[in-house]
């Protein structure tokens, strides 16, 4: 039986047209883009075509406003402490919110332990932030505020329009994590307002190891990485230009095919939610109705486990993600489910489940099928169940 | 991750279910920490005649739950009392390191389990015995936790065992 992949939000497959400009880009054996001479030319030239392509996905005003870099992580990295480096002269305070991913969190817990300081917003029970709490956290030694746009646990799509507003009225800068985002719907720098912006390749089916970061015109983070003048002094190293070829293309793909990849998205969501309600009793669907992406679910599913389903799931040759404490390395329940409200054995049994541009509404109706059967075995062994069925 | 012995009891999950006459129950475990285990035996002749579990937790507690019935099942009580976390996690040849506290986990909720039995026996009445609270919030961030007999680090949040807040606020 093929594998069904649910998990794309972890790994989603290389595009036919992004592994074969690789492995072109791999036989041809470009030069460096820093030589002066033609091997060097070409591959600068190749470079730019690239940056052209990604910086189109999210509407950069110019492609000198994109950076590549490693990963999503790296350009939270980047943008985060390369701000606060930059700004410690005007202050030393960052506001986030309290459902940021790991990157960002501990990038901020890292600036605390050299005295930056950081106040954290809550969000509502869909996961929202509220644009009013960050403009009452601002205070006149505020450098950043940095928010997420898609939350890769529960989906919720935060009002980054209405916070770049504030951002913009109090001269602070404003960065988006927008990996779990960018490639999935549209995004556009310009209309969102932001200073900075981080994406990665492989949400939207290009390679790992390839990062972007949109640095507004004027903006000026320290560079986290020194040594040579790539990436117009702003990322020292020599590029991976085999993966930002790949992810030239992913880019380039996604952004035609933008329209199509959201309504199928949609559509897929929008069946899964329906028959998870129909054939499972006690479940909680996690993050806003409606601001949120359309390519991910998150359900809790009361009185069991994450790994266990999961487990049972992958038996069964589908490939779901959990956000349960057993099943993570630091045996800790996410901190995005008890933010929203959920109680701590909810927040063991929920499952992430998410899909791209090649899931079938028959894999949602096969995933169905063995969650249903997964549930029911293991609520048969469960004590929580067989107490709460008691009551 | 899981030997294959863990996946077939994790699958194929030996003496499931409740035992409403049970002669002695051992209840372990905190939906926080990611377990919560049942153990219930049924006693004859100083037998352990019959058990059966219940497992709220992940494929390593619930194949420990299963191996741990079918370890103790026919036993009588002084042998079943020298079933300890490792035999345990022996006969399932071998544990991930994060998941060693499902098997600290079933040993004692078999202890509980006879302690149980015998109070009863001993004519105590009473109501079944939870698991002692035998961890200790340490000061600051960390915190022990008893079946893993490690500290925790400073990323916790909240104590895993019992889900003591070790303060409300991500960034402090």
């Amino acid at each position: 039986m093929n594998t069904i992949n649910l998990d794309y939000i972890s790994a989603n497959p290389l595009l036919p047209e992004v592994q074969e400009a690789m492995i072109e880009a791999i036989k041809k054996n470009h030069g460096n883009p820093s030589s002066p001479h033609q091997l060097g030319e070409q591959a600068t030239e190749v470079l730019e075509q690239a940056r052209e392509k990604a910086a189109r996905l999210i509407n950069c005003a110019s492609p000198q406003e994109l950076v590549f870099t490693s990963s999503g992580t790296e350009s939270i990295n980047h943008a985060i402490k390369g701000i606060a480096l930059a700004k410690a002269g005007k202050g030393k305070h960052i506001i986030t919110s309290n459902i940021e991913h790991n990157a960002v969190l501990k990038s901020l817990r890292r600036l605390m332990k050299m005295d930056y300081r950081v106040t954290s917003v809550s969000v509502n029970e869909y996961g929202l932030v509220n644009p009013d709490d960050i403009a009452k956290a601002v205070t006149d030694e505020t450098i950043l505020v940095t928010i997420m746009h898609g939350n890769n646990e529960i989906g919720t799509i935060q009002p980054i329009k209405e916070i770049a507003r504030i951002t913009r009225e109090k001269d602070i800068l404003f960065h988006s994590d927008a990996v779990a985002s960018v490639g999935v719907m549209p995004i556009d720098v310009q209309y969102l307002g932001v200073d900075l912006l981080s994406f990665s390749s492989n949400q939207f089916n290009g390679p790992s190891g390839v990062g972007g970061l949109y640095i507004r015109r004027g903006v000026s983070p320290l560079p986290l990485i020194d040594g040579g003048a790539q990436e117009d002094g702003r990322r020292a190293g020599t590029e991976n230009l085999i993966g930002i070829i790949g992810m030239g293309v992913a880019a380039d793909i996604a952004f035609r095919e933008m329209e199509c990849r959201v309504e199928h998205a949609r559509k897929l969501k929008d069946r899964l939610i329906r028959g998870l309600k129909e054939s499972i009793e006690d479940i909680i669907i996690n993050g806003h109705p409606e601001f949120s992406l359309p390519n991910l679910v998150s359900v809790s599913i009361r009185y069991i486990e994450g790994e266990s389903i999961v487990l049972m799931l992958d038996e069964k040759n589908i490939a779901v993600s959990t956000r349960s404490a057993c099943a993570s390395g630091a045996l800790r329940a996410s901190h995005v489910l008890l933010s929203i409200g959920r109680e701590y054995a909810d927040a063991q049994g929920t499952l992430v489940i998410s899909f791209g541009r090649d899931t079938k509404e028959s894999d949602i109706d096969r995933f169905l099928d063995a969650l249903r059967e997964a549930v029911e075995f293991l609520r048969n062994m469960s004590p929580l169940y067989k107490k709460a069925k008691a009551e | 991750m899981y030997s294959e012995v863990v996946m077939d009891h994790f699958k194929n999950p030996r003496n499931v279910g409740e035992m409403k006459d049970a002669d002695g129950v051992g209840e372990v475990g905190n939906p926080v920490c990611g377990d919560m285990m049942n153990i219930y035996i049924k006693v004859k002749d100083d037998r352990i005649e019959d058990i059966k579990f219940l497992t709220f937790g992940c494929g390593a507690a619930i194949a420990v739950s299963s191996m741990l019935t079918e370890m103790a099942k026919g036993k009588t009580i002084e042998d079943a009392r020298k079933i300890t976390n490792k035999s345990v996690a022996e006969a399932l040849e071998g544990l991930p390191k994060n998941k060693l506290h499902c098997s600290n986990l079933g040993a004692d909720a078999l202890q509980l389990a006879i302690k149980d039995y015998e109070d009863k026996k001993a004519g105590k009445v009473k109501s079944p015995p939870k698991a002692e609270d035998k961890h200790e919030h340490t000061k600051g961030d960390t915190c022990r936790c008893p079946y893993c007999d490690t500290d925790l680090g400073e990323a916790m949040e909240f104590c895993s065992n019992c889900g003591k807040d070790l303060g409300k606020e991500i960034f402090k």
